[in-house]
């Protein structure tokens, strides 16, 4: 079993909405995934997941022994090997013990889980802490923006000393890259920062880029992971970065523009 | 961005002054991260020097190391007295 953690320091930035269409692309192929809502006190998984209605128990009452792991997880209604852990939206995040998580992670391993996806809350305290600390790999969702680059910096450092397999000098965490928001409009224009520039500043293998999209607030209106939302460019984009998580070889999309001016076409680009 | 601009250069693109200003604020935070500062052996060394003229120490037993925690530093000082401490002679 792999555990993947989505995490940015950053608020914001698009880590639920990578979560959810992630964890549905690595169960799409086949693969028994769970997706846990580490953002205790707000959860949002669960309506990017469009599973509101079905939640009845929650990782607190988990952790806290009120309910049973095979309780709480909620069989996704677009792919048969997809189970979702929620967040509880009242208890506090205190809540998040190192034991618990550790118990209910050996737990969903025993159940046969190949991949258990981690939705990091932002910030870089308990929630986000506890998201990370057993990762095997870490998705960095990043945008093109200094907050946000910055903020990454920082959680790579966090993932390179306080994860588990930090802690123990086990094998580092495998970082990917992961660019959301992307415009190729406006990094063309030398408005917003490359996917290069920003891999150049955090210095970790590339897994994607996904471009600033319509179709995500489609998909989140829907209560459907946008990976689902067949002949859209983030469905595309995110069915690309599984792809290349799983060992394929992919070339990158949606990342150059096309100038239509005429002013441009005539005069060459300045 | 106006035609003029467009066709005959023009100021900096912000793009790359975020990624200037990026480049400086992560090869600061790295350092700031890693290194500890390095008048720490100094201070080890002084306090030593304080504290022995009061109890017997020995050098390992003053430990100094400075802890950073998100935007605050705490500098730690131990200091272990052995259950045999005592004043030393009077001079
Ligand atoms: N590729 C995209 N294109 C357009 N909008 C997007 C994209 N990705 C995310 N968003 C939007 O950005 C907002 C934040 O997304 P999301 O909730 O996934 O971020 P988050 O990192 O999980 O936030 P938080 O830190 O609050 O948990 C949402 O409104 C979402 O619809
Ligand atoms: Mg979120």
């Amino acid at each position: 079993m792999r555990i993947v953690v989505v995490t940015s320091g950053k608020g914001g930035v698009g880590k639920t909405t990578t979560s959810a269409a992630f964890a549905s692309g690595l169960a799409l192929r086949g693969f028994k995934t769970a997706v846990i809502d580490f953002d205790v006190g707000l959860r949002n998984l669960d309506l990017i997941m469009g599973c509101e209605r079905r939640v009845v128990y929650d990782f607190v009452n988990v952790l806290q022994g009120d309910a049973k792991l095979t309780q709480a997880l909620i069989k996704d209604k677009h792919v048969d090997t997809l189970h979702i852990l929620p967040a509880s939206q009242t208890k506090d995040k205190d809540a998040l013990t190192e034991e618990g998580v550790e118990k209910v992670i050996k737990e969903l391993e025993t159940m046969g889980f190949d991949y258990v996806v981690c939705d990091s809350p932002a910030g870089i305290e308990r929630g986000a802490l506890m998201a990370l600390l057993f990762a095997d790999e870490a998705i960095v969702v990043t945008n093109p923006e200094v907050s946000s680059v910055r903020d990454s910096d920082r959680i790579l450092g966090i993932l390179q000393s306080k994860s588990r397999r930090a802690m123990e000098g086990r094998e580092p965490v495998k970082e990917h890259l992961l660019v959301t928001r992307y415009s190729a409009k406006r990094v063309e224009e030398g408005e917003m920062l490359s996917y290069k520039d920003i891999q150049e500043l955090l210095r970790i293998p590339l897994l994607g880029v996904i471009p600033e999209s319509d179709a995500v607030l489609q998909a989140s209106n829907q209560g459907v992971p946008a990976i689902h939302l067949k002949g859209t460019d983030v469905a595309e984009a995110y069915a690309d970065v599984v792809s290349r998580f799983l060992g394929e070889d992919k070339p990158l999309r949606f990342v150059s523009y096309e100038k239509p001016s005429l002013i441009k076409r005539l005069f060459g680009s300045t | 961005m106006s035609l003029l601009t467009r066709l005959f250069g023009e100021k900096k693109k912000t793009a790359a002054i975020a990624k200037e200003r990026l480049q400086l604020i992560i090869a600061r935070e790295h350092i700031d991260g890693k290194s500890s500062p390095d008048f720490l052996p100094a201070l080890q060394k002084e306090l030593l020097g304080v504290i022995s003229k009061y109890v017997k120490i020995a050098p390992e037993d003053i430990k100094v190391q400075l802890e950073r925690q998100d935007n605050i530093e705490i500098l730690e000082v131990n200091i272990v007295l052995s259950e045999t401490a005592s004043p030393p002679a009077p001079q």
